[in-house]
């Protein structure tokens, strides 16, 4: 498989501080990868700098083999990744549906095939029955996931998801696994950030773990899990 | 496109619609001469209103200087009429343009360096603000001795003129409330509606979804600030004589943007309703003050203020959200 997302030698500097440091890798097309690590790790700096809030300092990302390092982040999204925020920030006022049918206008010029195509994406998502909600009114699983689905309705080909297991109960964690999973099987690539090792393990077909800004390790769950490197400086022991 | 407008409309809000829309139009045939200047006032509010409430209440962007946009259309239309005899719906062809560059002008430099919230909003009032003085010292516009506009007694309506009574105005106002409404409806229901809400409720995560906000919120501007010029030129041929700094100054802006923040931000029937209540009622409150021989300065300021701490006590949403529910219709938008 060719790579997709191409990250080669980032670096992100805050003042003193070395957030992301010469970091390299590559994200297969139609593969799940997994960026863990423990907080601080610059995981989310990292995946700024893929979304195109932050430019970063050294290297370059390609996607799809076309630079977007550089690029703002409604032009990210316009090439074709799409990405979730770590704190949910769905539209508080606006209705579920119109929500994803924001996301869905992007390629869509017509108000009416956006609301079909946001319509799709709920159903797949479990939020159809709640289209005529505000998203405020939402509780947080189903906040996460119109997160994804308003991310999903700009049909990316490359979806980044930060944290979106975070503070969800084991239940609610398999049902977006099984959601992640089926979505990718229809050809979408994943790039998660995530804390929830039980969906990591489920999910990943390979992983990359950060510690300060520089990567430890990186290879397939199984191996990932039990290097050393990692269990001192992330999972601990008694994790695994 | 027709058809969507009537989208999701209930039958009871279309037979609403229909019985104000008639009211309005039969409403000089019984209305005296008072009650018609204070309609007139009415509908200039609500239309203005309606424009500032693109920008605030679509886009997110708070404009505490429209008067700009006003002030700029009154004084090129009535100029272009002093000066060379050009009449004012030519003269919108140079009016409207000109507010709309000027819009464009604040909303560059706003977003291009990222100048959000209230910077921005005093950033229109500074614009605002060096226009009135700058119009002060335009020898062309006779500066703060005013510009006066030649004035008869008409007996005939000249409609190409803008040459005539009252009830002429009226109805050129409520003509262009009922299409900004429509139009307003028609750009809530497009693609350029959901970038605006979308922008508003959260810039970042907008982005983030694709959407080039500085472009949206560009277009916001230009639109809110050339409807606005309209209503100026309306107001020059209208009230015949201009003076800096009664058009260009803050209190217009302020009084411009407590109607649509009364009624309801971002609504479409908010900055009727509250062009209604707020002038409406301190007209009667001023009418009934002069019967009773007082005369206090400044009574109309302190009843907007009454009224703006009312409603942001008791309906932060404005009127229209809570009386819509109460009559049984709601709105998208809301």
């Amino acid at each position: 498989m060719s790579a997709l997302l191409k990250v080669d030698g980032i670096s992100k500097r805050f003042r003193g501080l070395l957030a992301v440091d010469r970091l390299s890798f590559d994200v297969p097309e139609g593969g799940i990868f997994a960026v863990i690590g423990p907080n601080g790790a610059g995981k989310t700096t990292l995946f700024n700098m893929i979304a195109g809030v932050y430019v970063p300092d050294n290297g370059t990302i390609s996607f799809a083999g076309e630079r977007i390092d550089g690029l703002s982040s409604d032009r990210v999204c316009q090439r074709g990744v799409g990405r979730t925020f770590q704190i949910v920030r769905p539209f508080p006022a606006l209705s579920v549906e119109d929500n994803v049918i924001v996301g869905a206008l992007m390629r869509r010029h017509d108000v009416v095939d956006a609301r079909t195509h946001a319509h799709e994406v709920l159903r797949r998502l479990d939020l159809y029955d709640k289209r005529a909600q505000r998203a405020s009114s939402l509780t947080l699983p189903d906040r996460k996931r119109l997160e994804v689905a308003r991310s999903l309705a700009t049909d990316p080909k490359l979806l980044l998801l930060d944290e979106v297991m975070a503070g969800l109960r084991p239940t609610e964690t398999d049902r977006i696994v099984s959601i992640l999973k089926e979505l990718n099987r229809d050809g979408l690539t994943i790039l998660l950030i995530e804390h929830v090792m039980r969906a990591v393990m489920a999910l990943a077909g390979r992983i990359l773990v950060l510690h300060h800004g520089a990567s430890i390790a990186e290879g397939a769950p199984g191996e990932v899990v039990r290097d050393p490197a990692v269990i001192d400086s992330y999972l601990g022991a008694e994790d695994i | 496109m027709l058809s969507r407008l009537f989208e999701n409309v209930s039958r009871r809000a279309l037979v609403l619609l229909g019985v104000l829309l008639v009211g309005l139009f039969g409403a000089p045939i019984v209305a005296s001469d008072y009650l018609l200047t204070v309609l007139i006032l009415i509908l200039y509010f609500a239309y203005i209103g309606q424009a500032w409430n693109i920008m605030m209440g679509f886009a997110g962007q708070l404009s505490l200087g429209h008067a700009l946009y006003v002030g700029l259309g009154a004084y090129t239309a009535a100029a272009l009429y002093v000066h060379f005899g050009i009449g004012p719906w030519l003269g919108l062809l140079v009016a409207v343009p000109i507010a709309g560059l000027a819009g464009a002008f604040i909303g560059y430099l706003a977003f291009r360096f990222k100048v959000g919230g209230v910077y921005f909003a005093i950033l229109t009032i500074a614009v605002a603000e060096f226009a009135r003085v700058g119009f002060d010292h335009l020898s062309w516009t006779n500066g703060s001795s005013g510009l006066f506009l030649p004035v008869a007694q008409y007996t005939r309506n000249d409609l190409w003129l803008l040459r005539g009574q009252p009830v002429m105005f009226y109805y050129i106002l409520l003509v262009a409330v009922v299409l900004a409404f429509v139009f307003c409806r028609a750009l809530l229901q497009s693609r350029i509606g959901y970038f605006w809400l979308a922008i508003r409720e959260d810039e970042e995560a907008a982005r983030s979804a694709g959407i080039d906000t500085f472009r949206y919120k560009m277009i916001a501007v230009i639109i809110s600030s050339a409807m606005t010029s309209f209503a100026g030129v309306i107001y020059a041929f209208y009230y015949n004589n201009l003076f800096p700094e009664q058009v260009f100054h803050i209190s217009r802006s302020i009084e411009i943007i407590l109607g649509p923040i009364v009624g309801g931000v971002g609504t479409l029937f908010g900055p009727i309703i509250g062009a209604f209540l707020l002038t409406g009622m301190s007209e009667t409150l001023i009418a009934a003050l002069h019967a009773l021989g007082v005369d206090i300065p400044g009574a109309k300021q302190v009843f907007y203020g009454f009224c703006l701490l009312l409603v942001i006590a008791a309906l932060p949403d404005g009127i229209w959200p809570w009386l819509s529910r109460r009559i049984g219709l709601s709105e998208r938008e809301k």
